[in-house]
């Protein structure tokens, strides 16, 4: 254990931690379920593209959604069956709405597919390993779910000075990175040497809280002989398992607002997520199981189980004895930053840290909120320094830009203002609120300005288009008059035309209509009898015209 | 008297030259204001205050022809922001143009009945109907302002206007119930 001295981080509270509940057994791993449901956004950034379809035969570890756009990972399948379903069903969320699933039903036969094993990763390209680890769905298993791939590069112009691990686990009941701890140190720290070489850390520094004495010994032997890494033992304060807490707690560095710790050469991860990565890479099994605490007064056997991703929640409750008739609340998380669940009919993700049954005297009634006294004891718990009373003050009123000046979006929600206040204010429930009324009102804008752009698209399209048409007939009526000088000899071709026309049809009517037939070998009387009926059809029709109508009109 | 007369007049040459060079070099394109006003207004281009528009609308305010409380879309929310900005006083909105709309809304195309007849992408504000004549049209949901300008010209009335879903991506955290006011009979005793 070191002795180094210690800094410290600003505010906190010691909440009473309620560990032991959950350490009496050893973890336990969860039996086949029938049906497992997988949501496909369980992780911070666009949420995973299903690359199966309904009724497909899937295996043990085959990739079921793919990681799509950057800030992404896969998913995959927790056993082998078939796809039963794709689409909406209850997912673990404080808004207790449905999202996009696939729903799994198991064959029993739980056969794994083929796994690709890299034992040789020192001589593998670092960003092969990432992509290994961004294959293997691998997120952040502290509880904030980003996923650790993209923590896994440390950049271009930046060199890794400490890589700190964190097995703080600091919110009370929650013991599932205790027990990982104690009994698969030897994962965790085969995952820490992968995660050192991928960031080429010069130093590691494994963080575990002082009140879990029997995780620093079983760390501890696990890294005999590991010259660059040393088990640090920090006082037990919440939220100290924050990551700007923690690095700050470690080495007094403070992280500015809106940055990472990478600006300051130091990347967290957490020491679950070391495990997750050991199995990538050295077993080249993907994320489809977690530890998770199931804890509290609402069931009877409270224990650590290993629950593959997608298990229902109820099944996981009832494979612990629960919940019982004194459950209140069913709490996904802990007491300070956890969000009471809908439905136990969701399923556990990948974030899924703990289950809290919680019964009434657990989470009491801290009775209706009361107006602010300002005593500024938020303040003086706030670990991210902010002014919570001033923040809580703007939330109420709405007003969202006062409030982002007063730094609204460093509030890591850990919950110590609504602790500590003696007029039970929901400070937290109010900063959750604003942030997701600025969201709300940042998309709006958005909406907003693209219905703006397109209207004045539209616009400029219908002028556009008229002065086209203008154009046009402008051009049609410019063709007509540029004619007009030339008109006159046009219109003498035309005549003339007209006259050779009328000249043609003239001397067609003029020649004889018929051509008498049969006038050969005619006796002496019958041509006198033609002479005198062309006598009188002279005589009768003396006009010429008038007999050449009159000889079409009997036409 | 004749040295001061000449002095002011100088002066007053010299700073009217000044002036009229700065109207010339510093000369704004467009009204900001229009701008300005613009940019508060939802931008839903429904025509509801009576203007071709949001951006003739603000024109329209700006210029002092049209009164700050004729958006319905916007509602009391909006007539506010204006009455902050011009520096007047809010009032309800106007009942001559609409009621303000509680939920929000997107067209839908019943594309069964829809016959092509393209009526409803030539009364869209924001080209959000795709189609052709005698072809089906369909509305491009994220683009759709909900201003039902569609609904009105459909002669097969295959429009709806259904109320937008609300999922996990736009869900938003209730406003917290406010703390109890201080009992004050109680304090007062």
């Amino acid at each position: 254990m070191s002795t180094r001295p210690l800094f410290s981080f600003f505010g906190g509270v010691h909440p009473p931690m309620h560990k032991d509940v959950s350490t009496g057994q050893p973890i336990d791993v969860m039996p086949l379920a029938e049906r497992y449901i997988l949501p496909l956004h369980q992780n911070i950034g666009q949420p995973a593209k299903p690359v199966v379809s309904v009724g497909e035969r899937v295996l043990k570890g085959q990739r079921i959604g793919h990681a799509e756009g950057y800030v992404s990972v896969a998913l995959h399948a927790p056993t082998s069956g078939t796809i039963a379903d794709i689409g909406a069903y209850p997912v673990p969320h404080p808004s207790g709405l449905s999202d996009n699933c696939i729903v799994m039903t198991a064959d029993g036969a739980d056969e794994w597919t083929e796994c690709v094993a890299l034992p040789d990763y020192e001589n593998i390209n670092p960003s092969h390993l990432r992509n290994i680890v961004r294959e293997a769905g691998i997120v952040g298993l502290g509880g904030a779910g980003f996923p650790s791939f993209i923590k896994l590069n440390p950049g271009t112009h930046k060199k890794i000075d400490t890589l700190i691990m964190n097995g703080i686990e600091c919110e009370p009941y929650i013991t599932c990175d205790d027990m990982l701890m104690r009994e698969r140190a030897a994962e965790i720290v085969a995952g820490i040497r992968i995660i050192r070489h991928a960031l080429q850390a010069n130093r590691v520094l494994i963080a575990i809280e002082d009140n879990k004495p029997q995780a620093i010994k079983s760390i501890e032997e696990a890294i005999r002989g590991e010259s660059a890494m040393e088990v640090v033992a920090c006082p037990t304060r919440y939220p100290q398992g924050s990551e700007k807490q923690l690095v700050e707690a470690l080495t007094g560095k403070e992280i500015p607002s809106e940055a990472l710790p990478l600006h300051v050469g130091i990347v967290v991860h957490n020491v679950g997520t070391a495990a997750a990565v050991y199995r990538a890479i050295m077993l080249g099994e993907p994320l489809t199981s977690r530890i998770i605490t199931v804890t509290g007064g609402g069931v009877a056997q409270p224990r650590n189980v290993e629950a593959r991703i997608g298990t229902v929640i109820e099944d996981i409750l009832a494979h612990c004895g629960g919940p019982t008739a004194e459950t209140r609340k069913l709490i996904m998380g802990g007491p300070m930053m956890g969000f009471a669940l809908h439905s136990d009919r969701a399923p556990v993700v990948k974030t899924t840290n703990c289950l809290l049954a919680a019964t009434a005297e657990e989470i009491p009634d801290r009775g209706p909120a009361l107006p602010c006294i300002r005593c500024g004891a938020c303040s003086d718990a706030c670990p991210a320094r902010l002014l919570p009373q001033q923040l809580f003050w703007y939330a109420q009123a709405k007003d969202l830009d006062k409030i982002q000046e007063y730094n609204l979006f460093d509030c890591i929600e850990c919950g110590c203002c609504a602790y500590v206040c003696p007029s039970n204010i929901p400070l937290v429930h109010y900063y959750r609120f604003a942030k997701t009324e600025i969201w709300a009102r940042e998309r709006e804008k958005e909406k907003a300005e693209l219905a703006r752009q397109r209207f004045d698209f539209r616009q400029t399209r219908l002028e556009r288009e008229k002065a086209e048409r203008a154009a046009r007939h402008k051009k049609k009526r410019d063709e007509l008059h540029s004619e007009e000088p030339s008109a006159a000899p046009a219109t003498e071709t035309k005549k003339a035309a007209i006259l050779a026309a009328m000249e043609r049809a003239k001397k067609k009517k003029d020649a004889p209509r018929i051509t008498p037939a049969n006038t050969e070998a005619l006796t002496p009387q019958q041509q006198q009898m033609i002479e005198e009926v062309e006598q009188r059809r002279r005589q009768s029709r003396p006009n010429p015209e008038q007999q050449s109508a009159a000889s079409n009109g009997d036409k | 008297m004749l040295t001061a007369i000449l002095a002011l007049g100088a002066l007053a040459l010299v700073f009217g030259l000044l002036l009229g060079f700065a109207a010339v070099r510093f000369k704004v394109e467009g009204d900001p204001l229009v701008e300005k006003i613009d940019a508060l207004l939802p931008q839903t281009q429904c025509g509801q205050c009576g203007f071709p528009g949001c951006r003739p609308y603000a024109t329209a305010i700006a210029k002092g022809e049209a009164d700050i409380n004729q958006c319905p879309p916007g509602g009391q929310t909006t007539i506010v922001a204006l009455a902050d900005l011009l520096g007047r006083d809010p009032k309800p909105l106007n009942p001559e143009n609409g009621q303000e709309k509680v939920e929000k809304t997107v067209a839908i195309i019943r594309e069964d009945i829809c016959i092509g007849c393209t009526l409803c992408i030539q009364a869209c504000p924001v080209d959000a109907i795709l189609g052709a004549p005698k072809q089906m049209h369909t509305v491009i949901e994220k683009e759709c302002t909900g201003c039902e300008l569609c609904v009105a010209p459909c002669p097969v009335e295959c429009i709806d206007m259904i109320p937008v879903k609300e999922d996990i991506g736009s869900w938003k955290w209730k406003a917290p119930p406010a703390p109890a006011t201080r009992p004050r009979a109680e304090s007062d005793a």
